[in-house]
């Protein structure tokens, strides 16, 4: 007796819909450029670019790499495991503020002596 | 409502094949979640070192960005072929899938050859790994030099990434007609992963370095 393993195609999502979510990936990264091009604080660039960024790899992830048809149990295996290692990783981050105090720039001002 | 309630008990549930893919594309799902931590603690890295120093910002609006941006446009256009490449080969029709596979591949060497000549043109300039060009260290002072390191780290290791792919498509067209379905989605995977790394490249490597307006 040969076990077999069944796999079904449960292709979802039509070239109409793939369409349209590559035009708003288009969409966004123009917006992205746009805000290179107007030059807002490095601050606000940095949270709306991320923000910008998080939504593109959703749309990516969700519709060009299929993962919104798939089984809920795979979803649940992938994406909470990436978002938490990814979380844990920044945790180092803040840490560079200190090391930027930490930098020599250049010898203490003379004190003056009367 | 049932019926969705139905299937999502279903889906916890789990029984023999919880995930309901194969093996190939649960094993390319793993190594996604893998290189995705690894482009992160690089992209963090250099989040890290770019906040504790003084950084350069010498990418011109002209030419710089609109290159990069041109080569965004082309890997996200690409990324649309190899879905209408797994589409078609999940209609059955493998030879529009192979035309399909073949266009991406060729996007991806596209994306190679532009990003070839903006590391030539900046290899030109004086920037190496360790290195700032001269020009750039006097209108930056005190600048950390592994601007250079960074850049061609995260880039080179993307463009790495996107040369395997090219190769990996370039046998799955030649093979197409012997691969199940299954295989052409599993290398979708894969090229979708590399235009998802650089949905963040671009934009933390490219537009924060933007070259100050006057």
């Amino acid at each position: 007796m040969t076990a077999t393993v069944e796999t079904e195609e449960h292709f979802a999502g039509s070239n109409k819909l793939f369409v349209s979510v590559w035009i708003w990936l288009l969409a966004l990264t123009g917006f992205e450029v746009f805000l290179g091009y107007v030059q807002l604080p490095v601050i606000y660039m940095l949270v709306i670019l991320m923000g910008a960024s998080i939504i593109k790899a959703a749309l990516i992830v969700a519709y060009f790499m299929h993962l919104r048809f798939e089984r809920l149990n795979l979803v649940l295996t992938i994406v909470p495991a990436v978002v938490i290692c990814i979380c844990l990783l920044l945790v180092f981050f803040p840490d560079s503020f200190r090391a930027r105090q930490l930098r020599y720039s250049g010898p203490p001002a003379a004190e003056e002596n009367h | 409502m049932a019926a969705e309630a139905q299937a999502l008990a279903g889906d916890w549930g789990g029984g023999v094949h919880p995930y309901r893919v194969g093996h190939r594309k649960l094993g390319m799902w793993l190594f996604i979640m893998s290189d995705s931590l690894t482009f992160s603690a690089l992209l963090i890295g250099y989040a890290y070192v770019r906040a504790s120093n003084v950084w350069p910002t010498p990418f011109k609006f002209y030419p710089s960005i609109v290159f990069s941006s041109v080569m965004t446009l082309v890997l996200l256009s690409s990324s649309l072929t190899m879905v209408m490449a797994v589409s078609a080969s999940a209609h059955g029709k493998k030879s529009a899938a192979r035309k399909w596979i073949i266009l991406t591949a060729l996007l991806g060497a596209t994306f190679i050859i532009l990003h070839s000549i903006e590391w030539n043109h900046l290899l030109g300039e004086g920037l190496k790994p360790f290195q700032l060009p001269q020009e750039w260290a006097e209108r930056w002072p005190g600048s950390t030099p592994l601007f250079g390191a960074t850049f061609f780290g995260i880039t080179g290791l993307h463009m790495f990434h996107v040369f395997t792919g090219c190769i990996y498509l370039f046998v799955v067209a030649a093979r197409v007609k012997k691969l199940k379905h299954e295989d052409i989605e599993v290398s979708g995977l894969y090229w979708h992963f590399v235009d998802l790394v650089w949905m963040f490249v671009f934009p933390m490597i490219y537009l924060l370095s933007i070259y100050p307006k006057k």
